[in-house]
């Protein structure tokens, strides 16, 4: 399997889960959508989005978005998305981060809704007629409290340390890649390296593993969060971010950018190495 | 001499006060520098830097963060918005047609956060205004800080009151909002020289790593 066979497999409409810049977000595939011209993805922040939901959205290939946020972090804003937005072009769920991470809970415990606190008196939550608020059913005075529904991503996409053998993947800290893993119907990963036999087995890395019960398809991709980064092993390519953010803030330097990293693979998967 | 940006950690460490926790979120420097300065004199106190990129606090991914404020165990968390309205609610959604990130966590952390402070570091009507345009998140505040002038907040009457001002500019006049004032604001006290001495010394040294550019700017030849 590689990066561009598992971008084959979402389908054009799908509701695919992503993580922010910090997360490893699958950027190879990522890319393989846009030379794919896939079209309607519906993209869910766990909890915001950064440069993955920027290139799509600026690549014609998103209808929706629901997340908290969406930004460049130390680069900006996300221009493609921001011109999207105040252009009318595709529409936006704003959210805010635990209300997500709460929605993908309730899907992975197979229950409809999770109650959290706060967030009442938000214009979020007139925004969002999905999301009820209610009567603490405990509480003997009144206590009102927030519910959200469970959701349930088509696909939950990112990028791991490593797979092994027996088809787990090793996400280490990043425990929201195993939350959306566990809340979606199918879950695709791309890895930097292969290790041999099972990773359960090893007692050190078995926390870090989203076991393969969950995990649909995999493909290596090495350096496949460039230009965003894999803990311990390359760190986030600042400068190319920056220059992202410079070209992105035209329709014709974005489409320059795509020309220069996303339209010739073998620049974007071998960029030069840099320190985590 | 002093920089601004010295000052208002300063006034962010007076601010934070008593506490056992402290959450900072990304681009926010002078909070950062502020709750640093804080814990050279109360080394018990723990920080929080949300986008740590080694060493980061937390193993159970970004909700993490939200489940601890969920249970009360962050104490104090900084909120800023494209807008700050007199009523303390901040907008980080939309204004004047301009499409801004998005809420983030702040609809949760301002209701569930004991000490929530307001830091925005433009003063201006622009981003100071009547009402904001969408309520991102509300709450009671303990303060509105700006690179002008300290705000407290009057849970009761629900209003900003005028604290001190930095630089002695007419704050009303940059202030889109109207608030309670004393006859003649006090200036904000600038830093001591032992508070110098600690931000120039082991805070800088703490912020490079994770804020090089602030500290290149702010410690040139320092950090």
């Amino acid at each position: 399997m590689t990066p561009e066979e598992l971008a084959a497999q979402i389908p054009d409409g799908a509701l695919l889960g992503l993580p922010p810049d910090y997360s490893m977000p699958s950027m190879a595939v990522v890319r393989s959508l846009i030379l794919l011209k896939k079209r309607n993805l519906r993209l869910l922040g766990v909890p915001v989005l950064g440069l993955s939901a920027d290139l799509l959205i600026g690549a014609g290939c998103v209808s929706e978005i629901e997340t908290s946020a969406v930004s460049l972090d130390e680069a900006g804003l996300a221009p493609r998305f921001t011109e999207a937005v105040e252009k009318g072009e595709i529409s936006v769920r704003d959210a805010t981060c635990p209300a997500i991470h709460t929605g993908l809970q309730a899907a992975e415990k197979g229950v409809p809704f999770m109650p959290l606190r706060g967030i009442l008196g938000s214009d979020l939550v007139s925004l969002r007629p999905e999301w009820k608020v209610g009567q603490n059913p405990f509480a003997e005075k009144q206590d009102s409290i927030l519910m959200v529904p469970a959701i349930s991503p088509d696909i939950a996409l990112f990028h791991a340390r490593w797979a092994d053998d027996a088809g787990n993947v090793w996400v280490g800290r990043r425990r929201e890649l195993a939350t959306l893993a566990h809340a979606s119907k199918r879950c695709f990963a791309t890895y930097e390296e292969k290790r041999p036999g099972n990773m359960l087995d090893d007692e050190l890395l078995a926390p870090g593993v989203i076991t393969s019960a969950y995990v649909t398809a995999v493909a290596p991709a090495a350096r496949g969060a460039w230009p965003l980064g894999v803990a311990g092993l390359y760190g986030i390519d600042d400068e190319h971010l920056a220059r992202y953010a410079r070209a992105a803030k035209t329709r014709e330097g974005f489409q320059r950018y795509l020309d220069e990293f996303v339209c010739t693979p073998r620049k974007s998967s071998s960029p030069a190495s840099s320190p985590a | 001499m002093h920089a601004k940006e010295e000052l208002l950690a300063c006034v962010v460490a007076r601010l934070i006060g008593e506490a056992a926790h402290v959450a900072v979120g990304a681009a926010s420097p002078i909070p950062a520098a502020g709750a640093l300065l804080l814990k050279q004199r109360n080394p018990a106190l723990r920080l929080s830097f949300l986008h740590k990129r080694k060493g980061n606090p937390f193993t159970e991914g970004s909700r993490e963060l939200f489940d601890l404020a969920g249970q009360g165990r962050i104490d104090v968390f900084f909120l800023g918005g494209a807008q700050i309205d007199g009523e303390a609610n901040v907008n980080l959604v939309r204004a004047e047609g301009r499409r801004f990130p998005g809420s983030f966590g702040s609809a949760f952390m301002y209701g569930v956060v004991p000490k929530v402070i307001l830091f925005r570091e433009e003063h201006s009507p622009r981003v100071l205004v009547p009402k904001v345009e969408f309520i991102s998140a509300t709450g009671n505040p303990v303060a509105l800080l700006t690179g002008k002038a300290l705000f407290a907040w009057q849970k009761e009457k629900r209003r900003f009151r005028l604290e001190s001002v930095h630089d002695g500019d007419d704050i009303r006049s940059q202030t889109g909002f109207d608030y309670d004032a004393p006859q003649a604001a006090p200036r904000t006290p600038v830093p001591t020289e032992k508070e110098l001495a600690l931000l120039r010394g082991p805070v800088a040294k703490e912020m490079a790593p994770n804020y090089p550019e602030f500290a290149r700017r702010v410690w040139p030849g320092i950090s």
